[in-house]
């Protein structure tokens, strides 16, 4: 039982979090890259081009 | 076009976004549940734990039916309160052989993870055609109908069988007398019930709803409720082996 | 696809008649072999409404002559907005009913002689009735028909197929009847959210498949180079509800010609699944498909772009990766090993953050418009709508704390926080997206009345207050004479003595259900009224018949 939980909690600790960080780097990266605003600034206003 | 731009591909291709999605959502579920198929503390087997009888299915079965499961929890956590209130903490493998579980999630009534042989037949019985005969201010629904319902062994041992499939230890002769084995166990002292025995020697024998005429819907829920938390002896259970 | 001349019948119509006739034949030899009478019943139902919908796609077919939809008129998107209108209806009788059927069922819990003694009418085949409309039915319209909505307008583009979107809309629909019919006659799998049987379950399956590549079509088709962020949210409801509804309903059943079946998963894995599924059912239906909802009817109602579009990214990402692990807090204490639920609620305490962000994000957008929700009761719905969604995103994680769950679990408190999401969040911004879509939807200027929406904001906001404060309060009750001892040193109260207390609060939660149902009540005499005497909309509005309101 504590070796399950050692091993779960190591992989939690190193890998787990590791996987979190460089999600969550991406996506914030994505988001601020400022070629991008442009795109997402046009997208903001897609409800509202009326045909 | 730089590299990153190519991050474009997220928002302008919907087949990426599909699959990111899936990846993403995948991962966490995996990690969760594809540990509890080799944890040893949710898959190891304790003395006394055995399959339903047939007509403890058949019980178990109306209690689905009847959604029990929605007022009443089988599973009682190691607080102080509930074990004095309930008895011995609920055990991984005591729903071992339950498909579906039926842990429940709210306690309109109290826990029944351990119900069984706590109250007589006759109570049960009573309690289930009108409970405020018995607890005056019970705000459970009236069962009435389990009394007047002969129970159908049909397809008996498919439903043994489908078990089967799913991983619950019957044997073939266990399915083969399936239909028989579920009026035996409500018929004490005809053959049927004698065989019954030789194939679940640790079941219970009695006519379980006080009528000796046919065998009902009751008699399977009370067989049921009169087995929850009785299979596992805590007087010689090892509470070590168990640890979570 | 602009020619005119008449046509041979379409490969997609070809094609579903085919498998029409098939499923009606393979009913009409299951409702004769089957000895289950509910199975005979739902079998003779799917044939009736399977030779039914072949008898409609031939008629359709000679009606107009095979002549082909246009895919534009005078160059603007031929929208296909029927099935969206019927999803309306349908949504709005469904919910009435979920309301209704939940009202009776807080009233068996104060009055049990409601319950009748029957088999049909009692409390347990009763609550999966109404929990599956309100989610199911009602929820799942609203989902369906905004989503039809919502993509082909920010895609500027007509969904795909003339069966492709009735068949997903009617065979849902058929669904949710065989689901509700089967729990009144006692057949049901038991898990929470998930009860219908297997071969309800294999039917949405199909529909489910034809939801997803309707929406991807439509998203393939699209004139707009971007994918507008609540699409993205409308996509991740359809996928990850494909993916829980596959692996927590894996069933055998006992016999193809029975209802019957038993689960594949046992015990402690069955729970574990379970609450994944029921969880991320919260996570992905009641939220990620309403937060595409939010993206689009808050902006468009109030005039201007979501706050931030970046942050709706982010909101995005961080809500899904996170939320799929929250699950295993429902199973504090039980049997599942420990590491699993303090897993989920490590993230649910961490989802504190993304579900904030999109609260913020939804709310913002009204920044220098909050003049509008003195005057747009629609809007103040909407607006009220999020903050129930921050209140009760701020309690799940409150909640799902091992010490605090201890005392919650198996109580009324979770009864009361459900409802603060389920009638504040999801009901609110559902309310506030159809009272926006009528209008839209039957070209008219404006709302019957909107005295009418004022008078269902007031009475509902009072039903959903005295819903969750006596839950509140007979939920942290129960928990608390449950584990009080007396000066000797022994339990103080008996379970009955703790269910005798409740009686005062089930009388107060059932008033402020009764509300609640008035409330809707009002809103579909609103929405008719609307629709039958509603001012037409003059403006520049296509044959496809729509237009947007608020500009």
């Amino acid at each position: 039982m504590n070796e399950t939980y050692s091993a779960v909690a190591g992989f939690a600790q190193t890998w787990g979090l590791l996987y979190f960080v460089v999600l969550f780097g991406i996506v914030l990266a994505y988001v601020f890259w400022p070629k991008n605003r442009k795109d997402f600034d046009d997208a903001a206003q897609i409800p509202f081009r009326e045909d | 076009m730089s590299v990153w731009s190519k991050h474009q591909i997220l928002e302008k291709n919907s087949f990426v976004l599909l699959i990111g999605i899936l990846i993403v959502v995948a991962i966490g579920g995996l990690v969760e549940i594809a540990p509890l198929f080799y944890l040893k503390s949710t898959i190891e087997k304790t003395e006394g734990v055995r399959p339903y009888t047939p007509l403890e299915l058949v019980g178990r079965n109306i209690y689905i039916r009847e959604g029990c499961y929605l007022c009443h929890s089988q599973m009682i956590r190691p607080m102080r309160d509930e074990l004095e209130r309930y008895g011995h903490f609920s055990l991984a493998a005591e729903s071992m052989y339950d498909h579906p579980f039926q842990w429940g999630s709210k306690r309109t009534g109290p826990d029944l993870a351990r119900v069984g042989g706590k109250y007589s037949d006759d109570w049960h019985v009573e309690h289930l055609i009108d409970p405020r005969s018995v607890v005056p201010v019970s705000i459970m629904p009236g069962y009435p109908f389990l009394a007047e319902t002969k129970l159908s062994t049909r397809g008996m041992g498919d439903h043994l069988k489908t078990n089967v499939l799913v991983g619950v230890p019957y044997t073939e002769e266990q399915i083969a007398s399936a239909s028989r084995d579920v009026l035996g166990q409500a018929m004490p002292d005809t053959d049927a019930s004698d065989e019954f025995m030789e194939r679940y020697p640790t079941a219970m024998v009695r006519d379980f709803d006080g009528n000796p005429k046919e065998v009902t819907e009751m008699d399977a829920l009370v067989a049921y409720l009169q087995m929850l938390g009785t299979m596992v002896d805590f007087s010689i259970y090892d509470d070590k082996a168990n640890l979570r | 696809m602009a020619q005119t001349q008449a046509r041979l019948i379409t490969l997609e119509e070809g094609l579903f008649a085919a498998f029409l006739v098939v499923l009606a034949f393979a009913c009409l030899i299951v409702a004769g072999k089957t000895y289950d009478q509910v199975m005979a019943f739902h079998a003779m139902l799917g044939a009736f409404v399977a030779a039914g919908s072949v008898f409609v796609i031939f008629k359709n077919y000679f009606d107009d002559g095979g002549i082909p939809i246009p895919q534009e008129i005078n160059g603007k998107p031929n929208y296909n907005m029927a099935p969206v209108k019927f999803g309306v209806v349908a949504a709005m009788f469904w919910g009435i009913s979920g309301f209704t059927v939940g009202l009776i069922i807080a009233s068996q819990l104060a009055w049990p002689a409601l319950n009748f003694d029957l088999p049909w009418t009692n409390f347990g085949r009763l609550r999966p009735l109404h929990t599956s409309a309100v989610i199911f039915a009602f929820g799942g319209n609203v989902l369906i028909a905004t989503s039809m909505y919502v993509v082909q307008r920010t895609c500027r583009v007509r969904m795909p197929g003339s069966v492709l979107p009735w068949f997903v809309i009617i065979g849902y629909n058929v669904f949710i009847v065989i689901a509700g019919t089967g729990y009144l006659l006692g057949a049901t799998q038991s898990k929470e959210y998930a009860e219908p049987e297997w071969y309800a379950d294999l039917w949405l399956t199909i529909v489910w498949v034809a939801y997803l590549l309707l929406f991807l079509g439509t998203l393939w088709k699209r004139k707009e180079p971007h994918i507008y962020v609540a699409n993205w949210f409308y996509l991740a409801f359809i996928v990850t509800i494909a993916m829980l509804h596959l692996v927590n309903n894996a069933t055998i059943p006992v016999t193809v010609y029975g209802t019957k079946s038993y689960i594949v998963w046992s015990g402690v894995q069955d729970a574990m699944v379970q609450w994944w599924y029921g969880h991320n059912a919260v996570g992905f239906f009641l939220t990620a498909g309403f937060l595409a909802i939010m993206y689009y009817f808050v902006p468009k109602r109030a005039e201007r772009p979501v706050y931030s579009y970046r942050l709706s990214i982010v909101h995005f990402w961080a809500l899904i990766f996170l939320y799929i692990w929250a699950g295993p807090h429902h199973l504090h204490y039980t049997a599942l090993p420990q590491w699993a639920s303090t897993l989920g609620a490590t993230f649910s305490i961490i989802l504190w953050m993304p579900s904030w962000g999109g609260m913020i994000n939804g709310l913002m957008t009204l920044s220098g418009a909050w003049d509008k929700l003195r005057t747009d009761p629609v809007l103040r719905m909407m607006v009220v709508s999020v903050a129930f969604y921050g209140m009760s995103t701020f309690e799940g994680p409150l909640m799902s704390l091992r010490s605090v769950n201890s005392l919650s679990h198996y109580t009324d408190w979770t009864i009361g926080h459900v409802h603060s999401g389920a009638l504040g969040w999801v009901g609110y911004i559902s309310f506030g997206a159809l009272y926006c879509l009528v209008p839209w939807l039957w070209n008219k200027k404006n709302l019957y009345s909107l005295k009418l929406v004022n008078w269902h904001f007031w009475l509902s906001t009072l039903g959903i207050v005295l819903y969750i404060t006596s839950m509140w309060v007979s939920g942290i009750m129960q928990g608390l004479m449950w584990r009080a001892y007396d000066a000797l040193g022994f339990l103080e109260y008996s379970f009955i003595e703790t269910v005798e207390a409740m009686y005062p609060f089930y009388v107060i939660r059932a008033l402020g259900g009764a509300l609640f149902v008035l409330g809707a009540v009002i809103m579909a005499y609103n929405l008719w009224m609307t629709v039958r005497h509603g001012e037409a909309e003059e403006a520049e509005a296509s044959a496809a018949g729509h237009l947007a309101a608020a500009e």
